[in-house]
């Protein structure tokens, strides 16, 4: 039986759940879909409810990542980090959005893998990228950059052309793996603003 | 040899190749403790049994990060006892070029020229998805005309990425020459795309709000002889590969994929549709009018490389259906979005309108251009030729986007790479490659 | 030498260094390092439709020991690097590279944290494409410029030979210049 639901009524059948511990969120502008934002502790639980019950039986994840909310502070997010789930039901053709905060200094959160195996790259690569931990992931090994890339890519207080590691990498290689989380923590490179160059247009 | 030379090769010389790339080439998988970075137990774990009741001992196999069969620049680590793979791990990242943060340097116009670089064999499909994505992020309408064009470039697209991939796991079970004959039609879709956007391969066409240009006027007659001899060379294609036993031995009953795994682990497109399971984005969630044409899902029930084959030259029927009826129907009309903050003026009346020179300033010129509501953000899905194309943007409110994620198909397809190896021969594998048809680009961005 | 005179129409002399060149320059086996989108384009020009092999240029060898001449298309990352370099190294002199595409002679448009900005860094470049990615015509061009720097270092090492020969057959009372003979390539 395919019954399309809407976002709205998807988070209405969550917050009937869950009650307190989803929060439905509305980005602005006209036609927006509606997202929930849930906690960490409540993640795994929502996540299964979305896959098992039968209304909702979302069976694709179809991808995680993160957003860094360094320089554009969210209230709904309240936090630096936020991973954001895509699913997506064959059965009733709807999707749906999910997000999580995630606090800086403490910056992990629970692994989907126990419900899709498509989490398992996903999470990797969003580990990679922002310095994430997902707790229960088996394979959290860098994906994309080099084992012993100092640094988190992806995240603001990265700067676009890197911090030299392009020009010299022998020397980097040489110097051997730098301690993760001292170099995610350390930001001492300020801030790269959007006016480097890059948006000159012609 | 001569001086010259000598003097060039210095820098070389000067750096020992020995810390530059032989540990990373030397890497087993279980000789090293640490590769398993923070965790110690890894997923394929290898006990340490040097020899087997035979005498045959087990030995680590490096196929890439640079080896013909490859496609590209991914890195299989095969623990091998003879012929037989008893466990094999993936390495990618060697082509990560770091788009997703250039995304978040560069104007919304400009990106579009980034997307092509992604999946290079069909650029057509990532330009139409991010125009798309951009296209709600702003909440723009695209003119019919527009719609139609990008449809039937983006089939023809999907075309050209479907022969060649077969035509190249044709060449890895030895068919050569049904690579060979891929290409030589492959040219002529270069011909069409170079036809209409200027370029052979990295086509840049879209733009938020429509296309670049119009349709040169010869196109309906290019695109439908073109369409016939491609009804043409699927049948000979098929004759050559279907059937023939040598081609059906290498390729049946490897890789199997079953339903519901391949929808656990995120497979999309062909792949997932070879194994039964009829979920297609142009039907599902209808995008740039799909929903007016007349075509069909096709799916294989085996799920191996074969019906992976048979699979994309289905779709390639469908793709030929889908580019008749839209050649059938083209609208005449605009090709741009009339929105002037939106689309770039032409440029005569830049030289000669005032209104239209401001318009053309505030788009280009910095801290002006596109510019989408602030907090709004998108998770927009097109069905590009290897599944599932996502292109997930958050604004800031600023010119460029705050976040851009790109969810590639191929990343999920070469995670279960693995799974489908394990406890098969090293030419099987090879014919598992060739048909999950991962592109690099892509998979690295 | 005035063999030729003794010899007639039907032979030709040259020095071994020419006749070398020769045939490197007409049998080029090039090693494909295709990482990204130049790498289709290398695909294109191999293939039917322009066909490197009228360039003497078609056997394609994977295993860097067989082949002689690179052609880097494509992307390289700072993952990549290290691999690249590894390959250049296998391959046996005499060996000519070839930067195909704006990404391998210099990042290109992308200037970003893993890009390598241009292999010329790390390894020496004999001839750059430019074009993202360059046109099959563009690597046939470059190919016969690769052709023509071949056959300029075989005549230059021909007429080097000639020199010391020259210097060697003169009469012994030029002892300071016989005891030093001019180095080779020598500029």
């Amino acid at each position: 039986m395919r019954t399309t639901l809407t976002p709205e009524q998807i988070t209405e059948r969550l917050a009937k759940r869950f009650a307190e511990g989803v929060a439905a969120h509305l980005p602005p502008g006209e036609g927006s879909s509606q997202l929930a934002i849930v906690g960490r502790d409540l993640l795994l639980d929502v996540l299964s409810f979305l896959k098992s019950n039968p209304e909702l039986s979302f069976d694709f994840l179809m991808d995680v990542t993160a957003i860094d909310h360094l320089h554009f502070e969210d209230p709904a997010i309240g936090e630096r980090f936020v991973t954001v789930y895509q699913l997506y039901s064959t059965t009733h053709n709807h999707r749906f959005t999910l997000k999580t905060p995630v606090p800086e200094d403490d910056a992990q959160v629970p692994s989907a893998v126990e419900l899709w195996g498509s989490a398992l790259w996903a999470e990797r690569e969003a580990h990679d990228m922002y310095g994430i931990r997902f707790e229960g992931n088996p394979d959290l090994r860098r994906l994309l950059m080099p084992e012993d890339f100092p640094g988190f890519p992806l995240r603001k207080d990265y700067p676009l052309r890197g911090r030299g590691e392009r020009d010299a990498f022998p020397q980097y290689l040489d110097s051997g793996p730098v301690s993760r989380q001292a170099a995610g923590a350390s930001a001492e490179d300020a801030p790269e603003g959007p006016g480097n160059g890059e948006g000159d247009g012609e | 040899m001569n001086k010259e030379r000598e003097i060039t090769d210095k820098p070389v010389e000067q750096d020992p190749p020995d810390h530059l790339g032989a540990d990373l080439l030397r890497k087993g998988l279980a000789e090293d403790p640490d590769y398993r970075g923070e965790h110690p137990e890894p997923r394929f774990f290898i006990t340490d049994e040097t020899e087997d009741d035979f005498g045959g001992r087990m030995m680590t196999l490096n196929l890439g990060p640079q080896h013909p069969a490859t496609h590209g620049t991914l890195r299989v680590i095969l623990k091998v006892r003879g012929e037989k793979i008893i466990a094999a791990d993936t390495e990618i990242g060697f082509l990560h070029t770091g788009f997703e943060k250039l995304a978040e340097h560069m104007s919304y116009q400009q990106w579009v020229t980034v997307t092509d670089r992604m999946n290079y064999m069909s650029a057509m499909n990532n330009n139409v998805g991010y125009a798309i994505a951009c296209e709600q992020l702003l909440g723009v309408e695209v003119p019919r005309r527009a719609q139609v064009i990008r449809v039937i470039l983006s089939e023809f697209s999907r075309l050209a990425d479907h022969i060649v991939c077969n035509g190249l796991a044709g060449m890895d079970v030895g068919a050569f020459s049904l690579m060979l004959w891929a290409f030589e039609r492959r040219e002529k879709v270069y011909d069409l795309m170079e036809a209409v956007t200027g370029t052979r391969l990295t086509t840049s066409y879209t733009r938020i709000g429509g296309v670049f240009r119009d349709l040169p006027e010869d196109f309906e007659e290019m695109a439908k002889s073109l369409v016939e001899e491609f009804r043409r060379f699927l049948e000979e294609m098929r004759s050559m590969t279907l059937g023939n036993r040598i081609f059906e031995d290498r390729m049946r009953g490897v890789g199997v994929i079953r339903g519901e795994d391949a929808v656990n682990w995120g497979i999309t497109g062909p792949i997932l549709r070879a194994s039964g399971v009829a979920y297609d984005v142009r039907k599902a969630m209808p995008y740039s009018g799909y929903e007016r044409y007349d075509f069909e899902i096709p799916t294989q029930e085996d799920g191996d490389s074969y019906a992976r084959f048979v699979q994309r030259l289905a779709e390639c029927e469908q793709s030929l259906d889908i580019i008749c009826q839209a050649l059938d129907d083209l609208p005449d009309g605009p090709i741009l979005s009339e929105d002037k903050k939106i689309s770039l003026p032409e440029k005569d009346e830049v030289h000669q309108n005032i209104e239209s020179l401001i318009h053309h300033f505030k788009q280009i010129m910095f801290g002006h251009g596109i510019l989408p509501e602030r907090g709004r953000e998108v998770y927009s899905a097109t069905e590009s030729p290897n599944g599932e194309l996502g292109y997930y943007m958050v604004s800031d409110g600023e010119m460029n986007s705050y976040k851009t994620r790109v969810r590639p198909p191929s990343i999920f397809h070469f995670a279960v790479l693995p799974q489908l190896i394990e406890g098969s021969m090293i030419s099987d594998a090879i014919a598992v490659l060739g048909t999950l048809n991962v592109i690099a680009g892509e998979l690295d961005r | 030498m005035g063999l030729e005179k003794l010899l007639g129409d039907n032979i030709i002399t040259t020095s071994v260094n020419s006749l070398a060149s020769w045939a490197r320059k007409n049998a080029l086996w090039p090693m494909p390092f295709g990482t990204a989108c130049c790498a289709i384009e290398m695909m294109a020009t191999l293939s039917g439709r322009f066909d490197m092999a009228r360039f003497g240029a078609e056997v394609i060898r994977f295993s860097p020991r067989q082949a002689d001449l690179m052609i880097v298309s494509g992307r390289i990352s700072i993952k990549m690097m290290p691999v690249l370099l590894k390959i250049y190294e296998q391959m046996p002199e005499p060996k000519w590279v070839i930067s195909m595409g704006a990404c391998a002679s210099s990042g290109g448009v992308f200037d970003t944290y893993t890009l390598v900005q241009g292999v010329d860094q790390f390894l020496p470049v004999h001839c750059y494409i430019p074009g993202c990615p360059p046109r099959p015509e563009s690597l046939l061009d470059a190919l016969m410029k690769i052709q023509a720097i071949i056959g300029e270092e075989g005549e230059r090492d021909e007429k080097e030979e000639m020199e010391i020969a020259a210097q060697l057959e003169k009469p012994a009372s030029a002892e300071r210049e016989t005891t030093e003979p001019p180095l080779p390539g020598g500029s």
